[in-house]
């Protein structure tokens, strides 16, 4: 039997985000549930989140910020062959986002499916986009998160309605000539299905619950050995990366783990202020929206780590495009 | 060997001003957490795992409403030295 050639290494050429309109202030939510702006930006480090249209759908976000990734990267819709849509919600069960997205941009029949590992969603689907290049099974590929959690909050209920919100943010992913250009390091992935019942939706009627606490814990305990870990196996000395983007839970995990990290030059992303906790979208968003103000230099090592529901996490060192 | 009220009391200044900025000499006994030090509940988390990578002790998120006091915690802690 033959086999596909493999690729030397993997590399992203672009970003690529988007955020719905409507600008949600804590004053805002304050009106309908007890709360404070003080209280809100003092527990999570929020400021103000956006919210989509009631019309727009996930697919909608994900057209949106992976179109944007596409233009930037430079190649035209019939390179990529391969479309991922990280999501945990999707508008329906089937068909699938990935497909509908795919024809949505122009992209001729790729291979297209949506991948749930919730907030750790784009890590690992920019862990299996970075494999299928490397592997030959892809050529390029374009790596997408996105979330409409405003559907699945209860709005009266203040422990959740605070923290999540609406966005996407987009990859794409191709080779490297060599594997000193290489730019997508190995991922540290895992697991742990004994906390599964500490961030859940039940049902299709039913909203997301979340033990803050215990995730809280967890968080703030667990993943910087993860994070370091990413960083070792891509041979970067935490002291050397340029920028730490976490997934944007919250923004005293984000410290915490920063904190313990021990990358005191880093920049830490914070895009949680104004972007709320976009679940999977979060990484791609800070990312894009990071370098759109200029502050990530072309080739600057940047370590990524997503975490939660399931729960799951990843993390890995990239390259900036 | 147990520790001393006066070294856990230290070692808590320490985690306290680490964990919420909270300078070590304020940190006395009588202290409430919420009203005194103005310490929310992520901090008594963070604190809670502080304390057990320097004390040894294991504090549960289920048991950290009732540690109301830094002696509470001190006394917490001594207690969980004695039966461990």
């Amino acid at each position: 039997m033959r086999l596909t050639e493999p690729v030397a290494g993997a590399r992203i050429l672009a970003f690529g985000g988007y955020q719905p309109a409507r600008v949600v202030t804590n004053d805002e939510l304050a009106a309908t549930v007890e709360t404070s702006d003080e209280w809100i930006r003092s527990r999570v480090g929020i400021a103000s989140r956006r919210i989509a249209a009631p019309d727009e759908t996930v697919a909608d976000m994900a057209v949106a910020a992976g179109g944007k990734a596409l233009a930037a990267s430079g190649l035209s819709a019939e390179d990529i062959d391969l479309v991922v849509v990280a999501t945990c919600t999707p508008e329906v069960q089937i068909p699938n986002t990935a497909a509908t997205v795919a024809r949505r941009l122009g992209i001729n029949a790729p291979g297209a499916y949506d991948m749930n590992a919730a907030c750790a969603g784009f890590c690992y689907a920019l862990a299996a986009a970075s494999d299928s290049v490397r592997a030959g099974t892809a050529g390029h590929v374009l790596v997408i998160g996105a979330e409409k959690l405003s559907q699945w909050i209860d709005w009266t209920d203040r422990s959740t309605c605070i923290i999540f919100a609406d966005g996407a943010g987009a990859a794409v992913v191709g080779p490297a000539a060599e594997p000193g250009d290489a730019g997508v390091g190995p991922v540290v992935w895992g697991s742990a299905g004994d906390m599964a019942d500490k961030i859940y939706i039940n049902d299709r009627d039913s909203f997301i619950i979340q033990e803050g606490q215990a995730v809280f814990r967890w968080a703030t305990t667990a993943l910087h050995p993860v994070a370091k870990q990413a960083c070792e196996r891509a041979g970067v000395d935490p002291t050397e990366l340029a920028a730490f983007v976490p997934h944007q839970a919250n923004l005293r995990i984000i410290e915490a783990i920063a904190r313990k990290l021990g990358a005191p030059q880093a920049l830490v992303a914070d895009d949680i202020v104004t972007a709320g906790n976009t679940s999977s979208a979060s990484i791609p968003l800070a990312l894009s929206r990071m370098i759109e103000r200029g502050e990530l230099a072309s080739g600057a090592p940047v370590l990524l780590l997503g975490f939660g529901a399931g729960i799951c996490y990843a993390g890995q060192v990239i390259t900036v495009p | 060997m147990a520790m001393t009220e006066q070294e856990i009391l230290t070692g808590l200044g320490e985690i306290i001003d680490e964990v919420a900025g909270v300078p070590a000499d304020q940190v006395t006994p009588e202290k409430t957490f919420v009203d005194d030090l103005d310490i929310d509940s992520l901090s008594m988390v963070e604190i809670a795992v502080a304390a057990q990578d320097k004390f040894g002790v294991e504090i549960p998120d289920d048991q950290l409403k009732d540690l109301k006091t830094v002696q509470d915690v001190i006394d917490y802690v001594r207690r969980s030295e004695v039966s461990a």
